[in-house]
């Protein structure tokens, strides 16, 4: 059956649960504004079984009841993670089977761009959403160059520390910076590197989409929202399972 | 808070033991700070002589300033004897224009000598005496403020924190959370500001995940809870961060702005920020000595150690980080009442008694530091998206902080790990801990644990691996023990991380008149 509603207690009730809070004082008008609010989103009966004020100005409810809307399981798409999600557990196991060495990160933001949030977000113990950081994992050696870092100081770092992917970040972007800035890093790695020995290229920030790592000349792009699990894994997947740099020339 | 104390049969003998190995490894520390000076700490004193601002492309002034006098004549000196030889040889006719000038290269600075020296040292006293002054009358506008507005009525404080990254949007919400019972307000910092090596300049309308700390946004919340203390009949106060780079600027920002309450962890930038060992205990044996002259109450991060490593394997560092934090505190001059030692409601709740450990944990820091207005911080890391059950963990953590006399609590939110708290998110979260802390009443009175009962015995055995690891600590070297990774498993060696450059061991002509007027510490 590919069909279904909601279950509260008996199949097919609908029943749903809402909580939300409305910019009005609590009186009854404020009551009925929930009800309107429950009946376009589809719940009819609205049970409003709670509401009290919050401050002068507002107002909480929750809300009780069924949804005549119907949800279609045949027709729901899922985009595919194309690699596997790994516990930390999971991506030390792997670098030290798979690699037999620490596999090392460096991140950097480039250009004129002092915001490090992102790329610390992603590197830092303290991480993000509730997710520990890069440098967590045991088996990554993560050198995290910070802000405004020069494309060519980031290629001499990534000789030195020998490295096996690097993670550019870009906040804070005008006039399409974000995107020149990641071009110039990406044809810089091209140049100063054999594409067989090349590190694997990341790109992140909150203006690029996924769909644009051709166009940056990256192997990867991680938008708004990506978590350090997430680009951990990614890593383990170009770097451990498949290889990345080897194939290329192949 | 005398109620929790010596409930727990604690071996006296075991406690001076912990505290004097304390001692014995922070002293090399203290002396370490001693002898070398930072930028962000002569940027301070250029700060507390009143220089503001920034210049058109928002660096400010003072980073200015300092980075052209460092340029001629080094940072081993310290910056206060060419600053003010310049302006009593008539390079400019103040501060603000000096650094001008500075910046665009049209002033030279040079090390004075014989009596230029004399009258640059006295000069350069002057101008931080008055700043010390200003710090000093923020700090009785305080005490007459909570006279006549009166402290919060109920232990522990309620502890609340807003961050929308604008100013103008912070404030409403703060007064608002203050409406709401909320004691304290902690505006968080934008991410990454941590690591900038300067202070943004003014009032800012965008942050990341937070509110940039900034001279005038301090001035602008204090205002508005200045209303709000008056509005509700007791004193609101005030919390920002004194850590990262700018630590020493921003502590003292924070005593001419009269915050009450910094964020000041001795070892958490180190840790959770890569900063380097020595500029961070530089930076914040400074930062404390301004926090203890301006009656600000610290607040230590021992929670974040738990954040990252187990909250049962690693409570002991959590024991061991607060000795230290005690030790360094009181060196630097602050007061048992001024530190908020940290500690954090973080065990698997799906362990057995997991809440007979926190209770453990709980009572062991209230009686190890008895008179100290410790800090309670909520679940996080267990904090799913599981909304429901967030707020019954929040809940537990609550009861934990009634029954064991806490100073101050961190409400726990239970959309952590979702969205930044929505007005519904604080307004139960308050209800939760109003509930508890009314319901439980003066429980801790009746609670006293089995004197060789699991709580008993398991605060026994933390305070016994405190002590061993604090045995280790001393014959390794703190800064070594850092380096290998002791507390929150972060690797720190002492030759690396953010802001090294920004560290230089003083020289024998090295003169700072805001250190000088802080040890001599008359007001």
């Amino acid at each position: 059956m590919s069909i279904v509603r909601p279950y509260g207690d008996t199949t097919g009730d609908g029943m749903v649960q809402l909580s939300f809070t409305l910019p009005v004082p609590h009186d009854k008008r404020a009551e009925g504004a929930a009800v309107q609010l429950a009946n376009k989103m589809g719940m009819d009966p609205a049970l409003v079984v709670h509401s009290k004020p919050i401050g002068p100005d507002f107002t909480f409810f929750v809300v009780y009841g069924p949804v005549n809307h119907l949800v279609d399981t045949s027709k729901v798409e899922v985009i595919e993670r194309d690699y596997p999600l790994l516990s930390p557990k999971e991506v030390n196991l792997a670098i030290r089977k798979g690699l037999r060495r620490r596999l090392t990160v460096v991140g950097a933001c480039i250009g004129t761009d002092a915001h490090t949030v992102g790329i610390d977000a992603i590197l830092n113990i303290k991480g993000f959403a509730g997710e520990k950081g890069l440098e967590y994992y045991r088996e990554l050696k993560v050198v995290n160059l910070g802000a405004q870092v020069a494309v060519p100081e980031l290629v001499r770092r990534a000789k030195a520390d020998k490295a096996d992917a690097i993670l550019v970040s870009q906040v804070v972007t005008q006039r399409e910076a974000h995107v020149l800035n990641t071009k110039e890093m990406s044809a810089a790695f091209r140049e100063a590197y054999a594409e067989d020995a090349r590190p694997v290229l990341v790109a992140g920030g909150p203006r690029f989409t996924e769909q644009m790592a051709g166009e940056l000349g990256v192997d990867r792009v991680f938008g708004r929202g990506t978590t350090p699990g997430e680009v951990a894994s990614y890593l383990v997947d170009a770097l451990v399972t498949k290889k990345i740099p080897a194939k290329r020339s192949a | 808070m005398t109620g929790a104390v010596k409930k727990l049969d604690l071996d006296p003998v075991t406690v001076r033991k912990a505290r004097s190995l304390a001692r014995k490894a922070g002293k090399p520390i203290v002396k370490l700070a001693q002898q070398h000076t930072t930028v962000s700490v002569e940027r301070a004193v250029l700060r507390l002589a009143g220089l503001t601002g920034a210049d058109t492309e928002g660096i400010p002034w003072v980073n200015r300033l300092a980075d052209t006098v460092r340029a001629d004549v080094g940072l081993e000196h310290g910056l206060a004897l060419p600053v003010w030889d310049a302006l009593v040889r008539g390079q400019a006719e103040d501060l603000a224009v000096l650094a001008q000038k500075a910046a665009s290269g049209s002033v030279t600075f040079r090390m004075p000598e014989g009596r230029d020296l004399a009258r640059a040292r006295s000069a350069a006293r002057k101008a931080a005496t008055a700043g010390m002054k200003r710090i000093d009358g923020r700090r009785r506008e305080r005490d007459r403020l909570i006279k006549r507005h009166g402290d919060p009525e109920q232990r522990p404080w309620i502890y609340l924190i807003v961050a929308t990254g604008d100013i103008y949007e912070d404030i409403p919400q703060a007064q608002a959370a203050a409406r709401e019972g909320a004691d304290i307000i902690a505006v968080i910092r934008s991410t990454g500001q941590s690591l900038l090596d300067y202070v943004p300049e003014g009032a800012t309308r965008e942050g990341f995940a937070g509110t940039y700390a900034t001279q005038e946004n301090f001035r602008l919340m204090r205002a508005a809870l200045d209303d709000s203390s008056r509005e509700l009949g007791r004193y609101v106060r005030l919390t920002n961060y004194a850590s990262g780079l700018c630590m020493p600027e921003i502590a003292t920002l924070a005593g001419l702005e009269r915050l009450d309450m910094m964020l000041n962890d001795s070892m958490y930038g180190i840790l959770f920020r890569d900063i380097n060992p020595i500029r961070t205990f530089v930076d914040q044996r400074f930062s404390r000595q301004i926090h203890a002259r301006a009656g600000i109450i610290i607040n230590t991060g021992e929670d974040n150690y738990l954040t990252t490593a187990d909250a049962v394997e690693a409570a002991h560092t959590v024991t061991v980080s607060q000795l230290l934090n005690e030790y360094f505190a009181k060196e630097a001059g602050l007061e048992d009442w001024q530190l908020g030692l940290g500690h954090a409601f973080e065990i698997n709740p799906d362990l057995p008694d997991s809440f007979r450990m926190e209770l453990a944990h709980a009572m062991l820091a209230r009686q190890l530091f008895p008179n100290a207005p410790l800090k309670w911080m909520p679940p996080t890391r267990h904090m799913t998206g599981d909304v429901f059950r967030g707020y019954l963990l929040d809940g537990f953590f609550n009861l934990v902080g009634a029954m064991t006399g806490q100073g101050i609590l961190l409400v726990g939110m239970m959309t952590e790990a979702v969205v930044t708290p929505w007005i519904s998110d604080r307004d139960l979260a308050l209800q939760n801990v109003r509930y508890v802390l009314g319901a439980a009443g003066n429980l801790h009175e009746d609670f006293r644990p089995e004197p060789n009962g699991f709580i008993a015995q398991r605060a026994r055995q933390v305070l016994g691996e405190s002590v061993e690891l604090l045995e280790e600590i001393v014959d390794d070297g703190l800064l070594n023990a850092i380096g290998d990774g002791t507390f929150g498993l972060m690797k720190r060696p002492q030759d690396a991380g953010r802001g090294l450059d920004g560290v230089a061991k003083k020289s024998s002509e090295y003169y700072n008149p805001a250190i000088e007027l802080l040890e001599e510490g008359t007001r």
